[in-house]
């Protein structure tokens, strides 16, 4: 069965020539200038070098893009309308405020997409625990985790059926429903402890965690391409600031 | 790797929690390079001495008794000596490719990454797994990620291997191919095997020796040309085809988002006084026919149909089952799910039999009747599985519904509790009942079908 869920392994594509850390280093410097500025040329000029990565990050297809996207979008245009609506702007000021807004919100997340799109789970957990010393039982033991979602989501199903099959149903009770629920979720809950259990002592059997220094079968790299990546993203951020301030736009949200 | 020893003199533990021994009295030398298959009732410590072999009992869990020793030391410290493999693959795989589950417990040991991959290639070999180290775990059916489980013990070249109940939750094909690479991985006998299982036939061809856990304590050796007894069955009494109670009409189902039938559109009639056995590999769809015939799901495809003598008394009786009120449902068609726990709503053996009986009377003529009268009191979570399964029928029998659909009613079940649920099952064939049966288990299908629908592989 496969489920949206599923964790599966990441189909290559051209940034994932890019190390995990080096992309996530990348991020943390866009974040940084993304918070510090107020006006709406340095969102917007990050915005546009995000878009054209869009395509290395597999992302070509507007469909696939807006799938990805769609809850980003959404909560964008929340943010400007909230914005112009209870604003204590108005008028040209108050729209002009709320595109700041989303912009900000996009260029802020988007980063972030094209980090899942591109990063096979695996290489993420390789990376943070070879070159920022994350503990291996994090790392690893997340992943393993991570792996028994889609197995919740079918559990969760299972005992809604099986419920109902002993003839409990909510019907068109609101508050019924909520019971319905609580009860199901803390059903589901102790068959999830039960099978996280049984997955800590697999691993156990299997020496995780057990004091010996791990090795890395598939070693994570980091070559001069992850350093230009870095450098490159600080030369854009650099160029939306020098453009914000040549226009008389820059407005640090700080200070 | 040179093969371990295993010696136990006097074992037995004790859970924290409880006032009776696991397990006790076990006293066994396993020499290096043999096979045993250690078997026993539910409940008697099989697993609790596997657990103890593998150094994975928490000293503080319970109180330990006599002597155990894997190569002359306690298993604590030979932990990097032993393989194991436990019954669930999905709670055992830790990786999301092949390659890197079985490289994972190299990784853990310290293994030079140089060593590895050919490590991993020859323990996937070893077992049969030609698909391919970037396959994706998730995308395997249970028997290769059994498989890819024993891989993984058998990477690190381990001088005991340890399964425990390593087939339980498979179909038979799943459960053949799993058995194979077992015999092809101690072929050489470089490892020494203890197998824990009550399926004791299955192993009789792969092991040297059965060693059988009392429930009180103890041991019986059993030697070579041993059988077990064969299981006994019930008589049971034909029943002419009655009337029609439910059918499916080319039902199938599609899992949402998913390209491939879940389950082909299927025809099934199911008469009053016949039982019928779906049989099947997994994969065929016989759980997702239980789920339609039960009226738990909508088909996708194709209708689920309920004959007059079924809607009687419903408000709107023209409406398939899947739309039916739960309460309506229930009082029809009765279900028994793989997982006896998920059905369970209350805290008390007795309240759960009382929820559908509608009287105190008639729960307690069930309880007396199914052997549940002694445990009452009890809370459900807490039973031994054949306890459970029994509850979970009798729950499933307390509103009389008229079709019975069972999922795997023998899952999980040891010689003894097996033949008590066939027992009970074939109590409830009468002429006004249908039944079906949703099995993998040969067995029940002889004891108890009338019918036989064998779901192909699409």
């Amino acid at each position: 069965m496969s489920s949206p869920l599923a964790l599966g392994p990441a189909r290559p594509v051209p940034l994932s020539a890019v190390n995990p850390v080096a992309q996530l280093t990348a991020i943390v410097v866009v974040t940084v200038v993304l918070l510090v500025s107020g006006d709406l040329v340095t969102p917007a000029v990050l915005l546009a070098a995000e878009l054209a990565l869009l395509p290395a990050a597999g992302l070509t297809r507007p469909g696939d893009v807006l799938r990805r996207t769609w809850p980003l979008l959404l909560s964008a245009a929340g943010v400007a309308w909230v914005n112009v609506a209870f604003g204590s702007l108005s008028g040209a000021a108050a729209w002009a405020s709320g595109a700041t807004w989303a912009l900000r919100v996009v260029a802020l997340s988007l980063p972030g997409i094209l980090l899942v799109a591109s990063t096979d789970p695996v290489r993420l957990a390789d990376a943070l625990t070879l070159h920022w010393r994350v503990s291996t039982r994090f790392g690893y033991g997340a992943l393993a985790g991570l792996r028994l979602v889609p197995l919740l989501a079918a559990e969760f199903e299972t005992i809604r059926l099986a419920r109902r099959a002993r003839g409990v149903d909510a019907g068109i009770n609101p508050v019924a429903h909520a019971r319905l629920l609580a009860s199901t979720s803390f059903a589901l809950l102790v068959g999830a402890i039960r099978r996280g259990t049984r997955l800590a002592t697999a691993m156990d059997a299997r020496g995780f965690d057990s004091g010996t220094a791990r090795t890395n079968a598939r070693g994570s790299q980091l070559r001069p391409l992850d350093t230009g990546f870095v450098a490159a993203a600080v030369l854009v951020c650099a160029a939306a600031v020098t453009v914000s301030v040549l226009t008389g736009r820059w407005d640090p949200a700080l200070g | 790797m040179t093969p371990a020893a295993v010696r136990l003199t006097g074992w037995g533990f004790r859970h924290a929690t409880r006032r009776a021994w696991a397990v006790r009295d076990v006293d066994l030398a396993v020499a290096p390079g043999e096979r045993v298959l250690l078997t026993g009732a539910s409940g008697s410590g099989k697993s609790t001495l596997l657990r103890a072999l593998a150094g994975l009992l928490d000293p503080e869990a319970g109180d330990p008794a006599g002597k155990l020793t894997v190569d002359g030391a306690v298993p604590d410290r030979r932990r990097q000596r032993v393989g194991v493999v436990f019954q669930d693959p999905d709670s055992q795989l830790v990786m999301i490719r092949a390659g890197d589950d079985v490289a994972f417990g190299l990784e853990n040991t310290g293994t030079p990454p140089a060593l590895i991959w050919p490590a991993v290639d020859a323990a996937l070999d070893a077992v049969g797994f030609d698909l391919g180290r970037d396959r994706a775990t998730a995308a395997l059916s249970g028997g290769q990620k059994q498989r890819l489980v024993l891989a993984g013990a058998l990477a690190a070249r381990p001088g005991l291997l340890l399964l425990d109940e390593p087939t339980a939750q498979l179909d038979p094909g799943g459960a053949a191919q799993v058995r194979t690479a077992v015999l092809r991985a101690v072929d050489a006998r470089d490892a020494t095997l203890v197998v824990v299982d009550h399926d004791v036939e299955s192993w009789l061809p792969l092991v040297d020796r059965v060693v059988e856990l009392l429930p009180g304590g103890g041991t019986v050796e059993h030697g070579p040309g041993w059988r077990p007894a064969p299981p006994r069955l019930p008589v049971r009494q034909q029943h002419s085809p009655g009337e029609q109670l439910l059918a499916a009409e080319a039902a199938g189902y599609t899992h949402r988002g998913s390209g491939s039938a879940g389950l082909r559109p299927t025809d099934v009639v199911l008469r009053a006084g016949r039982t019928l056995a779906v049989t099947g590999p997994n994969g065929t769809g016989k759980s997702t026919l239980a789920l339609l015939l039960a009226g738990l799901r909508a088909p996708t495809t194709g209708r689920v149909t309920a004959g007059p003598a079924l809607t009687a008394g419903l408000r709107r009786p023209e409406r398939p089952p899947h739309r039916w009120r739960a309460a309506d449902l229930v009082q029809r068609i009765g279900t028994v799910f793989q997982q006896p726990e998920h059905q369970f709503l209350t805290g008390r053996v007795r309240d759960e039999l009382a929820l559908g009986a509608g009287s105190t009377r008639r729960a307690e003529e069930l309880m007396e009747r199914l052997g549940l009268a002694a445990l009452a009191e009890a809370n459900p979570f807490t039973l031994s599985g054949g306890q459970q399964r029994r509850l979970s029928v009798a729950t499933a029998l307390a509103t009389a519904p008229r079709v019975l659909v069972l999922d795997e009613p023998t899952f999980g079940q040891d010689r003894e509790t097996w033949a008590e649920l066939v027992a009970l099952l074939a109590e409830q064939q009468d002429g006004d009942r249908a039944l079906c049966l949703v099995t993998h288990d040969a067995g029940v299908v002889t004891a108890l079908a009338d019918d036989v629908l064998a779901l192909g592989v699409a």
